[in-house]
């Protein structure tokens, strides 16, 4: 792997940028693999590396039916943070986040992940509620988390409208100083080359149309548009078409999936210092290192594989948006677009083993995936290695809802579905 | 925005209506002869097809009432509406 420096980028600058070399290779698939990975998004490929790094499985496998990254990992709004309410959920956030911090260095590819601060604004009793129980529950598991008067989330954002006319006004804010933002695309690509270097083949444009499995019912690979692949373990990471994949080894997932819409506005000088969210009135917004305003809508009401959803959805996140935000009414969107989120019915992930032996499975995210990648990946990783989950992942198996063991998270996912 | 062809009204726009999750969901008529599995798969496990999806829809800003919707999840085209207690077409 051709490493990325001050020095490198010097180098290259005296040869006219002709020396760098593909990020990774374009491998034809192998007849067989020790694990396979399905989804080329961020939590796959990440898979594989810890795979590869972490357990010395490097005969890894990534298949990608599309482009990798091309799914929510390149649709979501980088929103970064770790302030869930229950033990188990804090503890899966903020694995995570432990690892975004290092993410860069351990890379050596600039995720760009800046602990900017992620502000929820609170704007009824209900809410102040709610988030002050958050906030404490935090406290009391180690995740950083405050409270805010109005005023003091002013001083943290100034573009924060907190007149008392408004319609819906801002009594108060939970602050978590540790969130923030990464680069979506760089969390895709920085994996995809770190594994690409360990030895894992990334394989682009390779649906899975087939899982097989022998008369015992253990798998044994699967079929892909580029013929079949033998595995005696699989990854599932698809996200939205989760349901999908797991349907071909014959699995029923307590999901469903419904487009999530985000939308970007042309780009301006460097105006908002942090991420905002407001759950009531809905609406979360950051501004990327390019300029643009990240603007994240809600979800359709409605199960869908469109990838696109309803305008009116949009619009009802710009009127909030334009309130909290005076300043920006007369900004004009460049960009709106969805991606597909599985939800499971308690909007807590599922991240385990299967009832299929050496079918292991990471989905159910919802509207809040990105935010976990490197330690979903981690787990994931940990899981498929040593056919055992890791004691954060464990409470996150397929069985709770049969057991009545349910992580809700209703109230922390921002997005009301 | 989906326009939704009500069976009482008529087709209007999707904000008038209220979305009701899958349809054709039948609680058992003696829960108590139901074991974990069926409560499970009851309360838990839905259909999440690509492709043609029976759902439930209320029209809440209407005549309030549910009917039933054949849609394609991939496509979106609703294919058909029809009331509760008729026949899945």
């Amino acid at each position: 792997m051709q490493r990325y420096s001050a020095l490198a980028l010097l180098k290259q600058t005296l040869q006219n940028h002709k020396g760098w070399q593909p990020q990774w290779r374009d491998p034809e698939p192998k007849r067989a693999y020790d694990a396979i990975i399905i989804g080329g998004g961020g939590h796959g490929l990440g898979a594989a590396y810890y795979l590869a790094r972490k357990h010395g499985i490097r005969n890894v496998a990534v298949l990608e039916k599309g482009w990798i990254g091309g799914g929510n990992t390149g649709r979501n709004t980088t929103i970064i943070r770790s302030n869930y309410l229950f033990d188990e959920s804090a503890a899966l956030y903020d694995h995570a986040l432990d690892l975004w911090e290092g993410l860069s260095q351990e890379l050596n590819y600039n995720v760009m992940f800046s602990q900017r601060g992620v502000l929820m604004i609170a704007h009824n009793v209900h809410d102040e509620q709610s988030f002050k129980r958050h906030v404490y529950s935090n406290r009391l598991n180690g995740v950083d988390n405050a409270w805010l008067t109005p005023e003091q989330a002013k001083a943290f954002c100034p573009p924060l409208n907190i007149a008392p006319g408004m319609r819906h006004a801002v009594t108060g804010a939970a602050l978590q100083r540790r969130a923030g933002t990464a680069r979506h695309d760089a969390v895709a690509w920085g994996y995809a080359r770190a594994a690409d270097a360990l030895g894992v083949d990334i394989i682009q444009n390779c649906e899975v149309t087939g899982i097989d499995r022998d008369a015992s019912g253990r798998v044994t690979g699967v079929q892909t548009t580029r013929g079949a692949i033998a595995s005696r373990k699989v990854g599932v990471s698809a996200a939205g078409s989760t349901s999908l994949v797991m349907e071909m080894a014959g699995l029923r997932m307590p999901l469903e999936s419904y487009p999530l819409q985000a939308l970007v506005s042309e780009p301006l000088k460097p105006i908002f210092p942090c991420v905002v969210m407001s759950n009531t009135i809905h609406a979360y917004i950051s501004q990327s290192d390019k300029g643009e305003l990240v603007i994240g809508a809600g979800t359709d009401a409605y199960v869908s594989y469109s990838q696109r959803g309803a305008l009116h959805i949009a619009t009802h996140t710009l009127e909030a948006i334009c309130e909290l935000f005076p300043i920006f009414r007369r900004m004009r969107m460049m960009r709106n677009w969805g991606g597909i989120v599985d939800v499971t019915p308690d909007r807590s992930p599922i991240l385990g083993k299967t009832p299929v032996p050496g079918l292991y499975v990471n989905c159910g995210w919802g509207t809040g995936g990105f935010k976990a990648t490197p330690g979903a990946a981690d787990l994931f990783a940990h899981t498929i290695a040593r056919d055992d989950p890791h004691p954060i992942n464990a409470p996150f198996n397929l069985e709770r809802f049969g057991a009545g063991r349910l992580i809700d998270e209703a109230a922390a996912a921002a997005v009301a579905h | 925005m989906l326009l939704i062809p009500c069976p009482y009204c008529g087709p209007r726009p999707e904000i008038e209506f209220a979305y009701g999750g899958e349809a054709h969901v039948v609680r058992a008529a003696d829960p108590r002869q139901v074991d974990d599995a069926g409560w499970t798969e009851f309360l838990y496990f839905r259909n999440n097809p690509r492709g043609d999806h029976a759902e439930r829809w209320r029209h809440a800003f209407g005549c309030g009432r549910f009917f039933n919707v054949k849609r394609n999840t991939y496509t979106d085209q609703i294919e058909a509406s029809y009331r509760i207690g008729e026949t899945r077409p």
